[in-house]
């Protein structure tokens, strides 16, 4: 097949490394830290986490050795690719006094680091599509998310080993790899080896292959690959209900339901700044001791935040029920009139990072158990 | 600017340990600046000269628990425009408030030789207890940098940026995995004020709850996280009583956990 397809191995890993830092890229993977595979920047192969996978439960995150020294089965980690692309905190423009009393605005224009992204789950892969559509689709652009963007290399690897808390097929993100990559790797340990299957999915991913040790890809690799994809996504651990979820959360505005999450919700934020979607942020303006020198400020912010929603007769969603009922039906249901797609690709992060294991999948089923229980009711 | 220009300011100290009025000379490069700004005219721990008022910002740190102070705050509070707790003591009654739980003549009795000598009150409260309250910070201590930003905001005549969400917000900032989730580390994040930085699961540790409850807390859904980590009844009554134990969402968990 000339598709271009090649095999690496270990060490064409750790050349793929080195090329990206050789041209001049910060590269971000994942790595093990404070008990987590974490996503940091990493210097070189042996920073990767060969020999650890997690075990994922609504709530609980554990890491635990893997026996098959793996590089990439792992499931979605505490944090995702937004940090980098769309970081928690950055200034937007500094403006200072000048000596005859006129204020002069600077805008920061801080090169964008150029990253490269190794690990790229597919469901991430397909989160960054959707953080393009937020952040620089509409009218109006985010230029610093697009300077970042724009200058970043993308090597996807393909899923492997989902989660208990995994549900991309359900959502029709993953586990094989979709388009917007510039590399592509699925993992294969077998009887012949531990080794990669690499396709490019750019110009720029094929000048770096081209500049890794490798073989073309063979049939055995290439059907090896293809089953452990094929095999991940009948091992998700769970599924939404297979109904239009944006009809649901249409209809689920009233449902009982919303009271018994909101009686477990800390509405404490993490599933927004663990969700690889959430893209809110807040203005905070900052001013020095001499009232000569301002800086705006961007920050993460949150619906979960009371003071999210705040106008001067006070917070508009001031309850737990209204603040999740909004997340929810945001992710699941407008997202689709404000951005042409769901806001929720399945990775679980929601689910593993809230502190009660509140589910958004259970929730989903519960709504639409509601939904259907209605229906029987009302038909004469 | 000259001295009459400048905004004056007090520093008043309640039944506390000192350290929320300190972290105003620990702001050690702000300081000149402050002094610039502003007339630091009432400041024990800095200068033994008085100012009788009035003062433009009163920071006050403390909880009441004296008669004597019970009308000292009266006086701080006519002699200034603008009025700010500093601390937990201050803000919640601080961990003297535990006497609020007790019968404090039978503690004057087992800790004073002459119980007679002292002339206190039966509870710890906070100054809004007492008097209104323009901003209160929260934090045992409290914030080097969010005092600053308390008084630059005073001066520029914008509200202070003091987020009242949870601390989960700081860790997932600045990038800190989460303790309970990642290790079963019983953490009071989820239900506790920002405004440290997130400094206690940054290193491990959960958090204990120093800047008291956040503004959004859901005590029955969150206790049992606790139990499900190792904490008892005992144990999760004493996280809770401790530098924020008379704060209201505190004070009635703890009581509801003993009820039990």
């Amino acid at each position: 097949m000339a598709d271009g397809a090649a095999v690496i191995d270990k060490g064409g890993l750790d050349t793929l490394i080195a090329v990206l830092v050789a041209r001049g890229r910060t590269v971000v993977g994942p790595t093990v830290r404070d008990g987590a595979i974490v996503l940091a920047e990493i210097s070189g192969g042996d920073d990767l986490p060969y020999g650890w996978g997690v075990e994922l439960a609504a709530g609980s995150y554990r890491l635990r050795a893997r026996e098959d020294g793996a590089a990439f089965a792992h499931s979605a980690g505490p944090q995702s690719w937004k940090t980098f692309l769309h970081p928690p905190r950055e200034r937007q423009w500094s403006a200072d006094r000048d000596a005859d009393g006129e204020l002069v605005v600077t805008e920061d224009r801080t090169p964008a680091p150029s990253y490269a992204f190794l690990g790229v789950r597919p469901c991430d892969l397909r989160a960054i599509a959707i953080q393009d559509r937020v952040l620089t689709g509409g009218l109006y652009t985010d230029p610093a998310y697009r300077g970042r963007r724009e200058r970043a290399f993308l090597v996807a690897v393909e899923c492997t080993e989902p989660g208990a808390t995994c549900f991309c097929v359900s959502m029709g993100t993953g586990p094989a790899v979709g388009p917007g990559y510039d590399l592509a790797l699925t993992e294969v340990l077998d009887a012949d080896g531990h080794r990669f299957l690499v396709r490019a999915g750019s110009e720029q991913g094929e000048a770096v292959l081209a500049e890794l040790p490798r073989r073309a890809a063979d049939t055995a690799t290439r059907t090896a690959a293809q089953e452990r994809v094929a095999e991940a996504a009948d091992r998700m651990g769970r599924s939404m209900p297979l109904v239009d979820l944006q009809v649901l959360m249409r209809e689920s505005l009233t449902a009982e339901r919303w009271d018994d999450v909101a009686a477990r919700c800390l509405t404490c934020g993490n599933c927004t700044m663990v969700c690889p979607t959430c893209f809110c942020t807040t203005a905070e303006d900052v001013t020095d001791l001499t009232g000569d020198h301002a800086e705006r400020w961007r920050r993460w912010e949150s619906c979960f935040d009371r003071d999210f929603s705040h106008l001067p007769t006070g917070p508009v969603r001031d309850s737990s029920h209204s603040r999740y009922r909004q997340w929810a039906t945001h992710k699941l249901g407008t997202w689709y009139d404000q951005f042409g797609s769901s806001g929720c690709v399945g990775c679980g992060r929601c689910i593993v990072w809230c502190p009660v294991g509140i589910d958004i999948t259970e929730e989903a089923h519960a709504l639409n158990r509601e939904r259907e229980g209605a229906d029987r009711k009302g038909t004469p | 600017m000259t001295a009459s220009d400048r905004p004056k300011l007090a520093v008043w100290k309640f039944a506390s340990c000192d350290g929320c009025q300190l972290t105003l000379l620990d702001c050690e490069d702000e300081l000149l600046g402050i002094a610039e700004r502003i007339e630091i005219s009432h400041f024990l721990e800095a200068s033994s000269a008085t100012d009788p008022g009035p003062f433009d910002l009163s920071l006050v740190e403390g909880s009441v628990t004296t008669p004597q102070d019970a009308e000292r705050i009266q006086h701080v509070r006519a002699v200034s425009k603008r009025l700010v707790t500093i601390g937990a003591c201050a803000t919640a009654g601080g961990v003297q408030a535990l006497r609020n739980y007790a019968d404090v003549a039978e503690f004057q009795a087992v800790v004073y030789a002459r119980p007679d000598y002292i002339d206190t009150l039966a509870t710890s409260t906070p100054i809004s207890a007492h008097v209104a309250v323009d901003f209160e910070l929260r934090g045992c201590p409290i914030d080097r940098g969010q005092l600053v930003e308390v008084i630059t905001a005073y001066l520029a005549g914008r509200r202070p940026d003091v987020p009242a969400h949870s601390v989960c917000f700081e860790c997932k900032q600045r990038g800190t995995t989460c303790v309970t989730v990642a290790h079963g580390t019983p953490c009071l994040g989820p239900v506790t004020h920002a405004g440290c930085g997130a400094l206690c699961p940054a290193y491990g540790r959960g958090c204990y709850g120093c800047f008291g409850p956040s503004d959004s807390t859901n005590f029955p859904s969150f206790i049992p996280l606790l139990r499900r980590d190792g904490m008892d009844t005992l144990d999760i009554v004493r996280v809770l009583r401790t530098f924020n134990t008379a704060a209201p969402e505190f004070d009635d968990a703890s009581r509801k956990e003993l009820d039990q």
